[in-house]
């Protein structure tokens, strides 16, 4: 294991970004926080700034006003640093896709490590995607 | 108030003013008039008769570009609407955002999307584009094309 | 001497919902001046929906507000049965209004969370998430999503609630009940939560007036207004319940309204069950062939206020024309008479207060000049001046004793 990934072992700290959303991946990404999930067990931890974060997690579609926030994010984010994209609308613009401010998906803006798809992603569904990209690193 | 009092005392109060009035059913009706008197007749309805404005729709047509301005009787539940028709050519109407605030951002909207003019509005900046992406075109004219619409 | 300094709220911060960027304008501590800046979440959806066809748009629709993701189809629903005059089943208007209440009640214990969150009182916002869950899991077991719930179609819903699942339904109905007392105990009995929030924000009924606002921001002004009682759709006139209102016009009050609100919704849900009973299993669509010429102005009360949308139909299978115009929409505008004159640690939970969801994390980054907008201080000037207003402080804190 190289010193990278030897990053991504415990305590991934969280940066939600959310784009052009209507909020549900937003707020099933918040309920995985909450008791019934609770994934702070695991250090798991929502943050207030990029700087901080391991994990940059990415939802809703971006449309031209985002674009270039979320390209200045990723500038600002802590190398190495994984990104995931969730819910259909993060992973291919979905229903939104032919919209006239659509700036195209997640990944024709930055690098994507992973895609958790779903209207919304249940929250059993985005804790299994990113144990998934986890378990990879390792 | 009831509706019908209120229809029949618009009526009777702004008879020169009204084009046309059409009743869809107990609680909805369209009252076209003259675009130069809208602000007597939306004074008339918010200071006087107590309707709530709840918002208004622009619509480029054939005919030009039309307003609803949607007001809210809220103890009668009847719904207003307020019909205009502009010019197509150079569109502009008065603005109500002197009168009650709740029309200040719809206008804002209504210039930047459909370039329609708002005289005497307090500040016309864009509201949602802010210089990104609808710079010099007004997007929700029937002209204006989006790029999947042009591949096709 | 007075400098203004700006402090930028958002757009990108956790745990909010929207991106939106609050500028606040302070004098100090006090906020002299707002300014939204929007745009971040612009998807054009009134454009997109002229591209769809009237059973398309509903899942359109759905995907303007997660949270509201019942208010937006119900309110399509009805403006397009206005157009087509169709008369809807009575089981369809139960099974409607029960949709409808169960996402109120989700939609307020989710504000209830976040407004704890922002008063940095975590444990509320733990409390009433959890009490959330097993509202979804009921959206779950009816709808087979826990949100977006696609069950709104022209002339009906897309999936029956069959009557073996009204017993589970009035189960966990029961259980959220004990669980609501429970926090609004712990809320309204709260001496912090009192202190944070009484007196704060207030909206007088005038601005309310002024700025149209709706919903419980109205509400909890004293503006009676909620259109399941003003101009009342689906189930709503079949039942008995009342709209509940408070004066203050303060965070607290609309903190209250809400609260109460969500007791009333359990008895309309309540209520809806025994007339599904009643109901026969399976009348839940009338055949729809055309839509006709003409326009509708279709309202729904969502947990945040009205949902209006005005569809114009030219006979085509999909709309000319779709204005929406969601709660937030005006009720945002608002802060302009609410923020102002309070401090900067009461301006979150005011803009929290009128639910548009929405927390403030993001701190102060560059202290800017509010007219020119140049930089006039760094870090290290920043700490010296706070280092320099502890020692006032600890002076003033010696002096007084």
């Amino acid at each position: 294991m190289g010193f990278k990934n030897y990053c991504f072992r415990k305590s991934l700290w969280v940066f939600h970004f959310g784009g052009a959303s209507c909020n549900n991946c937003d707020i099933e990404i918040l309920d995985c926080l909450t008791p019934r999930h609770d994934l702070e067990r695991f250090g798991i931890l929502l943050v207030g700034s990029i700087r901080h974060a391991d994990l940059l997690l990415v939802n809703g579609s971006i449309n031209k006003h985002d674009r270039e926030r979320l390209v200045e994010i990723y500038k600002q984010a802590p190398k190495p640093i994984l990104v995931v994209a969730i819910g259909a609308c993060g992973c291919t613009g979905g229903i939104f896709a032919d919209s006239i401010t659509f700036a195209g998906p997640v990944d024709k803006v930055i690098p994507v490590d992973a895609y958790i798809p779903g209207c919304p992603p249940k929250p059993e569904a985005i804790i299994a995607g990113i144990v998934k990209l986890v378990n990879k690193r390792r | 108030m009831t509706e019908e009092s209120i229809i029949s005392e618009f009526t009777a109060k702004f008879k020169p003013d009204i084009l046309e009035v059409a009743r869809k059913n107990q609680k909805r009706a369209v009252i076209t008039i003259k675009p130069e008197a809208i602000l007597r007749t939306a004074g008339h309805l918010y200071k006087e008769a107590g309707l709530r404005f709840i918002i208004a729709s622009a619509i480029h047509t054939k005919r030009g570009f039309e307003i609803y301005y949607h007001f809210s009787l809220d103890s009668a539940g009847l719904i207003l609407n307020l019909h205009v028709v502009l010019d197509s050519v150079r569109p502009e109407i008065e603005s109500l955002s002197n009168m009650f605030n709740a029309s200040n951002w719809i206008e804002r909207e209504m210039h930047e999307l459909f370039g329609i003019n708002f005289l005497n509005h307090p500040n016309q900046d864009k509201l949602i584009s802010e210089g990104n992406w609808a710079e010099g075109v007004y997007p929700y004219r029937k002209e204006f094309k989006s790029v999947s619409e042009e591949k096709k | 001497m007075s400098r203004k300094t700006l402090i930028p709220i958002g757009p990108y911060h956790p745990l909010q919902e929207e991106p939106e960027l609050f500028k606040l304008y302070c004098d100090g501590e006090i906020v002299k001046d707002i300014q939204w800046v929007t745009g971040y979440n612009h998807r054009s959806i009134e454009k997109l929906s002229e591209s769809k066809t009237y059973e398309q748009v509903f899942f359109l629709v759905e995907r303007i507000c997660g949270i509201c993701s019942t208010s937006h189809p119900f309110a399509f629903a009805n403006a397009v049965e206005e157009i087509a005059g169709i008369e809807i089943t009575d089981r369809t208007k139960y099974i409607r209004s029960i949709i409808g209440e169960l996402e109120r009640i989700h939609s307020h214990l989710l504000w209830v969370g976040l407004a704890g969150h922002f008063l940095g009182y975590n444990t509320v916002f733990m409390w009433a998430w959890k009490y959330r869950e097993p509202v979804l899991d009921l959206f779950e077991m009816i709808t087979g999503n826990r949100n977006s719930y696609a069950m709104f179609r022209v002339g009906g819903v897309r999936r029956d609630i069959e009557n073996h699942k009204i017993a589970e339904i009035r189960r966990v109905l029961g259980e959220v009940k004990s669980k609501t007392d429970l926090l609004t105990g712990a809320v309204m009995d709260d001496p912090v939560i009192h202190a944070r929030t009484k007196g704060v924000g207030v909206l007088t009924r005038q601005d309310v007036i002024d700025y149209g606002a709706v919903g419980p921001t109205a509400r909890a002004s004293g503006v009676a207004i909620d259109v399941r009682k003003d101009d009342p759709y689906a189930a709503y006139p079949l039942v008995d319940w009342k709209v509940i209102t408070s004066e203050a016009g303060d965070v607290f009050a609309k903190a209250e309204v809400r609260l109460l609100e969500m007791y009333e919704s359990i008895s309309i849900i309540e209520q809806c069950l025994k007339g599904l009973e009643k109901e026969k299993e399976g009348e839940i669509n009338v055949k729809v062939t055309e839509i006709p010429e003409g326009m509708g102005n279709g309202r729904a009360e969502a947990p945040r206020g009205e949902v209006f949308h005005f569809v114009v139909s030219d006979g085509s299978n999909s709309p000319a024309r779709h204005k929406i115009r969601a709660p937030s929409y005006v009720n945002i505008a608002t802060f302009k008479k609410s923020c102002i004159g309070q401090t900067i640690a009461d301006a979150t939970i005011t803009l929290a207060g009128v639910d548009p969801c929405y927390c403030c994390t993001e701190r102060l980054a560059v202290v800017c000049d509010a007219h020119s907008g140049e930089k006039l201080m760094n870090a290290k000037e920043l700490i010296e001046r706070s280092a320099v207003r502890t020692a006032s402080l600890n002076k003033e804190f010696n002096c007084n004793k």
